[in-house]
């Protein structure tokens, strides 16, 4: 019997992410880690990455782990955000970081427009609670660290 | 219903409790960061606006002189309320923060210095841990800060053995904000004082909700907000003794602290004009003595009855969560209405956004406690707190809200 608003926000899929996260684990080696944490609530993500070159020098994500601690929406969204970035080239990653960016943080415009990320679609509702809006984009700024090689702690504050 | 006073008799003067927030009637839970208004506090100011405003101190002209009678009334309810004996004994800051401030800038620096020390606790609001951090910095001095026993109170033992002659002040919270212990201040400012130390007592929790006389516990220094107490936000006091604010240096310069002005150099006002540079929050200081009037009217220790009836109830309903912990003591002698709690399933920004579905307002988060959530092993807690208006069906809703969002999270089913 929760609220009906809030099964926009933790739809099935963000629960069963926010409960059992997927390369929920730090990799041996990495080529790169960021370290990301949310001030406002203490939570914090690592994200560890394994890129190679390509014959055509294209940086892939060949491996992504992260690990966390967290509510359910940064947990599932670090989750998905890594299942979908992985074996993807770095500029696909940047480029899906922007259209999830866009997706929570702009809740009139249409899902159509977002139809490329597939099972992130399910965070859209995100958009609707402006407080949560952090947790589900701290994952995604220690990324986009990480694939800079930036070795600050990413602040979301 | 409540065995101390009429709570829907007193929910009718506060307009905000009528809201609805998501659908449901609003039922507010986050008192210890700020409470809401009754209509005499804002009518109080819309009556200074439409009648009073005027600059004070400066004017021969009636609404000055109106205006400053209005201040000043509203500083003497203030000393009243205290117990204190002399009005120039209050000095009006922002609040808490600003009152702690001024205490480290004006007495701190110059009354401890290398190889002093300085005692605080592991449960103190970053206002009364940070500004000591710089304090302690600046002058070589040694920040001495005392843990807390298993159920979060004030380890007593340890607190003896950090209070030695090296000691210049013990600051310490009356009421704990994030865990919502009471500490025996009065023996801890005899134990301050046996050594020579001053003890500055942090209010912001306990000056709101029971009787606090400045005399009885001979505290040096009382600093809390009013914005937690029915008053309007921007206003708070700093008490201190009289001999020793003379002693003070001022804290801030500018109009009306001085009392004689040279190209070269100036002399400072009596207290309490002596730390109130610049011009005052004069409305908002006339509508904490509104609120004070409120307040007393009520009765303080009803006040507290009150809430020890709540927090006893809730704490008893909240003992059917086994997979909540929840913080600090068991016995309501020794504990404010504030109920912290945490659970490993789910983490506190999600039950605060369903709580908040619910129209329950309740906050979630460190509490400006830092270092006392980290002594916890935990980054958060959701954090339920009363006040006069609160009611036993509220804490029902509360229980009934979080044993969905438990049910929630551990099945995924709703
Ligand atoms: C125990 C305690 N001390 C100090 C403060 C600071 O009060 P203010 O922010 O009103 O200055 C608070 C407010 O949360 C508090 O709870």
């Amino acid at each position: 019997m929760l609220g009906s608003g809030l099964d926009d926000l933790y739809q099935e899929v963000v629960m069963d992410h926010g409960s059992n996260p997927r390369n929920m684990n730090r990799l041996n080696d990495p080529d790169s880690t960021a370290h990301g944490f949310n001030p406002f609530c203490g939570d914090i993500v690592d994200v560890d990455l394994i890129l190679n070159r390509e014959g055509n020098d294209i940086e892939i994500i060949s491996d992504i782990g992260f690990h966390g601690k967290g509510c359910a929406i940064s947990l599932a969204s670090a989750s998905m955000m890594t299942e979908a970035v992985e074996g993807q080239s770095v500029n696909q990653a940047n480029k899906i970081f922007a259209d999830f960016h866009s997706m929570v943080t702009n809740k009139n415009v249409s899902l159509d427009n977002y139809n490329n990320l597939g099972d992130l679609e399910v965070l859209s509702g995100v958009a609707n609670y402006p407080t949560r809006i952090k947790c589900a984009l701290l994952g995604w700024h220690t990324l986009i660290a990480a694939l800079k090689r930036d070795t600050n702690t990413v602040k979301t504050e | 219903m409540s065995k101390v006073f009429d709570v829907n008799k007193i929910r009718q003067d506060f307009p905000i409790l009528d809201r609805t927030i998501n659908g449901n009637n609003l039922a507010y839970l986050d008192n210890a960061s700020s409470s809401q208004k009754p209509r005499d506090v804002i009518q109080c100011l819309v009556d200074y606006y439409e009648n009073y405003n005027s600059n004070v101190h400066r004017g021969v002209h009636t609404l000055s002189m109106e205006a400053t009678d209005l201040y000043e009334s509203a500083r003497g309810k203030v000393s009243n309320f205290l117990g204190a004996t002399d009005p120039n004994t209050v000095v009006w800051t922002r609040g808490a923060t600003e009152a702690i401030n001024l205490v480290a800038f004006s007495w701190g620096f110059k009354n401890i210095g290398a190889g002093d020390a300085i005692v605080v606790s592991q449960m103190e609001h970053h206002s009364n841990l940070v500004t000591w951090q710089l304090v302690a910095t600046r002058q070589k001095a040694e920040l001495r800060v005392v843990p807390l026993t298993e159920n979060q109170t004030l380890d007593m033992e340890s607190l003896a053995d950090s209070i030695d002659e090296k000691v210049k002040l013990v600051s310490i919270c009356h009421a704990s904000n994030s865990v919502g212990s009471i500490n025996p201040v009065k023996e801890i400012a005899r134990k301050a004082h046996e050594v020579g130390a001053k003890i500055l007592i942090d209010g912001a929790q306990s000056v709101p909700h029971m009787p606090v006389n400045v005399i009885d516990l001979d505290c040096d220094f009382l600093a809390f907000s009013g914005h937690k107490m029915l008053a309007p936000m921007g206003i708070g006091v700093l008490y201190a003794k009289q001999e020793i604010l003379e002693s003070m240096e001022p804290f801030m310069r500018g109009g009306d602290m001085v009392l004689e002005v040279w190209n070269d150099k100036a002399t400072w006002n009596s207290i309490p004009n002596k730390f109130e540079a610049g011009t005052p929050n004069v409305a908002d200081a006339i509508g904490l003595g509104a609120a004070i009037d409120y307040l007393t009217e009520i009765g303080m220790d009803n006040i507290r009855a009150h809430e020890i009836e709540l927090t006893d109830y809730a704490l008893q309903k909240f003992n059917q969560f086994e997979e909540l912990d929840v913080y600090g003591p068991t016995d309501t002698s020794i504990r404010g209405g504030i109920l912290p709690f945490h659970s490993e399933y789910v983490h506190p920004h999600d039950i605060g956004t369903i709580l908040d579905q619910e129209g329950i307002a309740i906050r979630t988060g460190h509490h400006c406690t830092m270092p006392l959530m980290r002594s916890l092993g935990i980054s958060a807690t959701a954090r339920a707190s009363f006040y006069i208006y609160n009611t036993f069906d509220e804490i029902d809703r509360l229980v009934d809200a979080i044993e969905h969002t438990l049910r929630y999270f551990s099945t995924g089913k709703k």
